[in-house]
This record gives C-alpha cells, structure tokens and sequence, in this order.
C-alpha cells in the first residue's frame, strides 16, 4: 500500500506571530501540524501492517525541512518538498492548486491529510485537492483499514451520534482526526536513519505551474487588520468557603440573565 | 446588486441552530449592501425545512435530496448547491463552520474556482464585499480579512449573530438541479450511534467542561449534572478525552471544537492555549479551580479559587432550585 500523507510545516503552537503583509511568518521554527501527525501515524500503522510505503508531501518554505526530517525520523520512507520563492503569500486556492499538481506527479493507493492546521485553522484543503483530483473523499477520519478486497478502504467518519462507516474504492483521499491514536516519538534509530532518507524538491517549474497564478500577488484574499483583541475586563475572584462562593457565582450568573 | 446566500445545514429535517444565524446573517448583509438575500436548503426533508428558514426572512430555495441514505451528506449537497450557484453567481455564500460544511466548502471551491474565508467570527460588508473578522493564533490576534475579487464563499462559527425572525417571511420555491458533476463513489455502509451520546456542545447555551482537575470518569458525573442543572452539554480538555473520560465529539480546543456559548463554566482546566483557542469567545467564563495562578484566570469573568468537588455539587444544587 503506498500512502502519501500531506504536510503542513507550521510554527510552533504559541508562537505564532505575522510577518511582511499580515503573513504567517513561517521562517524558522517550523513543525509538522499536530493533526498531520495523527494521519502519519496511521499510514505507518497501515504499511506495517499490510506493506508498502509512506511518502511525506509538503508544500513550504525551506524551514519546512524541519518537519519533514521529523516525519523521516517517525518511519516515513522519502519526503517530497515542494518548495519555490513565487510560492510565499499563497492562499488557499493556490495551495490546493500546487498540491494537487503534486500529487499527480505521484503514484499512491492512498493519500492523508489532517483535520485543521494549527496556524490556518481552515480546514478545507483537502477537500479541494479532492475535488480537483476527482478523488473519493472521506474526512474526519476516526479509523481507517483497507477493505476486504484490496481496492477498498474504509474509514469510520465522525458524526454527531457517534461515526459513519464509508467505503470508496482506492486511490482515495482520506482526512484524519486526532481519533486516530497519539503519533510516535522518532526513536534514535529513526532519527539516524532519516538522514539517508530521499527528499526530492520541486519547484513550480517541475510542476508546470505558472508563478504568476500563486503566492502573495496571486492571493484571492487578504487580511487587512490584525490587532490584539481588546483585552477582557479582569475576573472578579472569588475565594469565600464553598457556601458563600456558591450563592455569588449565582448571583454574578443572575446579573447576567444566565441562570 | 449583491447576492447574499446562506447554505441551511439540516439535521434530521430540520434547520441547525447555526443555519438559523446564517439565515439571519444573510439578511443583514443583503440590508447593508442593498441586495438580496437567499437560503439554500439541500437535504432530505428540505421542504419542511424551508417553512422555518423564511420566517427569518430571506428567500429560501428548498432541494429534496437524500443527504440521510447511502452517500455522504456533503457529497449530495456540494454538487447540488454547485449547480445552483455555478448559474445564479451569488457574490457571498454564508456556510457553517461544521465538518459537512467545510467538506461542502472544499468542494465548491475547487469546482466554482472560489476564494474561501475560514472561521468567522463576525462578519460585515464594506468597501462593496463582506469583512470577516476572525480570532487567531490562540486568541493573540484578531483579524479582519476580505476577498481580492468580491465574490467568495465565507465558513462561518456559531455565535455571530442571534437569530432573529423578520417582519415578513420570504418566499419558498423549490428546486431539483441536476447535480454538476457526479462524485467519485464514497458509500455510506453504516451509521453507528455510541451510546451515551451526549447533547451536542455546538448548539449549547451553557457549556461545563472539565479538566484533568476532575481526576476521572467519577469527577465527570458532578460536572454532568451541573450541566444538566443548567440544561447545558458536557465539553472537555483535550487531557481528559485522551484519557478516555469523554468521547472526542465532546473536545474543546484547538484539535476539538470551537464554541461559543453564552456561558462556559470551567471546572478542573488550567487554561492551556490549545484548549483556550476552543471557547475564550464564550459570552461568559466562569472557572472554578484550586489554582488561582493558573492561565485560565487571565481571560475569566468570574473566577472561583476552591476545591470543585465542594463547589460544583452545591452550585448544582443553587442551580436547580432556582431554575425550578
């Protein structure tokens, strides 16, 4: 089974700030998204359990490296950076556009993606890729397994009441959740291991993508503010014994129409 | 003259809380920019649906389609919806913030080659286009965002607006567009109901979430039942579902849901930022915890430093009796 499983390098959690143009500024410090790592995990577990390989696919500046190299150290068997200057500011669209196009550059039976980035929080991507790639797409994964015929996979999707079971047939693009089980640690094996690992990098060239429909330019949105929220007015502190506490939370609660 | 639509998420046959909002969002926005405002229904049921949608006053567009048989919801509403937007051209579609609706989302994207605004918070028209105010990087920052080209399609959160009913409801039609493209085949095999499915934390007026602080599945049972007292769900720190005390439906955070309830009482939770990005839009915050340096008391309202297996027990108590 060859599953390839999409990247997003992203700053470390909390210390994310913009940079030029309201940008994410993702020059240094980057790691793999939490949730990429929950669909990582589950593609190690797949191809252990029933062969193949895993193929990393990111699409960032060359601190992405960074990311890639952890999910090298994890067990993943090469790594694809797709990576170009006339790529930063992209969007959205953009990002779908360039991944997709990669992807088509590869051969797989499988390919994952996580739920929402830490740092974009949009979560439709995926979808995107999906739709441009005419692929089965099924999200919100909480358990992926090949079907019984080795042309299927079945993934159980989260819903409301508890989890849909769906079907497609095989290559599909399948979006996980942190459902999936806690992603490893690299091991020292691993970590030496991944310097021998293949990283093949393209650029928008390699792809036949023209510069000039992605990055900054190219944007179809934009931010046009970013400021701290105003902060909220400081808590009111409570520290009677439990009776007293309890009859001025519900009065705090009944100024406030809330209870 | 702007085209306004809001896409209704229907749960069995009836419009979500969070598409009653989009409803009355799409009016506003069709008020302040001189244009017109329509919902579209796509699902079974969809014409029953349609009744309650117009009373908020925009037009409604009712598809019957089977989003409850064999296929998934967002793979029958995203071809549908694309065939009626790829020919009416709306300037702004409103979609909920929810999994079907970024999946729908993610599709019409790529098919209508559209622009997408994630995560919205607020949302006002200027300048000729919708301005989308969002909170990001755990809260540090908020940002409001607009299209380079007009049109697009705007993911919108719970808690924008409050739905409203309008003076005069809008009209209903229907509709049976064939859908643009069929889908590569996903099939729905089977869907399973866990037991103990708890109320759903999106829609909740009041939210108690507990933490580690809770010590087990035990300490959870007083956190239900002040949540009951308040006919309220039952939310958790990502912490607590690892460890099994909650389903992950029940997760509040950055790698969980996003809510905003009127009220959010916080039992047992430090206030990590992953787990503040999932609810510090909360009308009011209510923490009750033993450390009265944790973070959570930073963006608190009301914070009550104590041993919550005294006080969550009692307030319960004071809850009930107040509220009958």
């Amino acid at each position: 089974m060859r599953i390839v499983v999409l990247v997003k390098a992203v700053p470390i959690v909390g210390n994310e700030r913009l940079g030029d143009g309201f940008r994410v500024d993702r020059g240094s410090g980057l790691e793999p998204n939490g949730n990429d790592e929950y669909v990582l995990e589950a593609a190690l577990k797949l191809t252990e359990a029933h062969g193949g390989e895993v193929t990393l696919l990111t699409m960032g500046p060359a601190a992405a490296a960074d990311a890639l190299r952890k999910g090298l150290a994890m067990g993943a068997t090469r790594a694809v950076h797709v990576s170009d200057e006339a790529l930063a500011g992209s969007c959205a669209r953009a990002t779908a556009e360039v991944l997709a196009a990669a992807l088509r550059r590869l051969e797989y039976d499988l390919a994952f993606a996580g739920a929402d980035t830490s740092d974009g929080q949009g979560g439709i991507v995926a979808a995107a890729i999906a739709a441009r790639l005419g692929l089965p797409y099924l999200s919100y994964a909480a358990h992926i397994e090949p079907g019984a015929d080795g042309a299927t996979v079945r993934v159980h999707r989260l819903s409301p009441a508890g989890y849909d079971v769906l079907e497609a047939p095989m290559p599909a693009l399948v979006m996980g959740t942190q459902v999936l089980g806690e992603p490893r640690y690299p091991s020292l094996r691993g970590i030496m291991q991944a310097r021998g690992k293949e990283t093949l990098t393209w650029s928008l060239a390699d792809l036949g993508i023209d510069p000039a429909r992605v990055g900054a330019a190219a944007a179809t949105t934009r931010v046009l503010t970013a400021a701290p929220p105003p902060p909220r007015a400081g808590a009111t502190i409570i520290r009677d014994a439990p009776d007293v506490a309890v009859e001025r939370i519900v009065d705090f609660l009944a100024a406030r129409s809330l209870v | 003259m702007a085209g306004i639509w809001a896409v209704a998420e229907l749960a069995g046959g009836r419009p979500t809380r969070l598409s009653l909002e989009l409803a009355t969002l799409a009016r506003q926005l069709a008020q302040a920019s001189g244009g017109t405002a329509t919902v579209v229904a796509v699902g079974s049921g969809a014409a029953g649906a349609a009744k309650e949608l117009a009373a908020l006053g925009p037009r409604v567009i009712a598809v019957e389609a089977p989003t409850e048989g064999d296929r998934p919801a967002a793979s029958v509403v995203a071809p549908r919806l694309a065939a009626l937007a790829g020919e009416a051209r709306p300037d702004v579609l409103l979609v909920s913030a929810s999994p079907d609706g970024k999946d729908v989302a993610g599709f019409l994207s790529a098919r209508l080659d559209l622009p997408v605004l994630v995560n919205a918070a607020g949302v006002r028209w200027a300048d000729g286009g919708p301005v989308v105010q969002m909170s990001t990087f755990g809260g540090r920052l908020g940002t409001d965002s607009a299209f380079t080209h007009g049109r697009g399609i705007v993911l919108v959160r719970p808690g924008t607006v409050t739905a409203e009913p309008a003076l005069a409801p809008g009209a209903v039609e229907t509709a049976d567009p064939a859908p643009s493209a069929e889908l590569p085949p996903v099939r729905v095999v089977e869907r399973v109901a866990q037991a103990g499915a708890a109320a759903s934390i999106d829609d909740a007026r009041v939210v108690v979430a507990g933490g580690r602080g809770v010590g087990g599945p035990e300490g959870f049972r007083i956190v239900e039942e002040l949540a009951a007292a308040f006919g309220g769900a039952v939310g958790g720190t990502r912490a607590v579902v690892d460890a099994g005390w909650l389903p992950y439906s029940q997760q509040i955070g950055q790698t969980g849901k996003i809510i905003k309830p009127a009220l959010y009482v916080a039992t047992g939770i430090s206030g990590a930022i992953q787990h503040k990005v999932g609810m510090q839009t909360s009308g009011t915050i209510v923490a009750i915890n033993r450390d009265p340096d944790a973070p959570i008391v930073e963006f608190a309202d009301l914070v009550v430093v104590g041993d919550l297996f005294e006080i969550v027990p009692r307030l319960t108590a004071a809850v009930r009796a107040r509220r009958g």
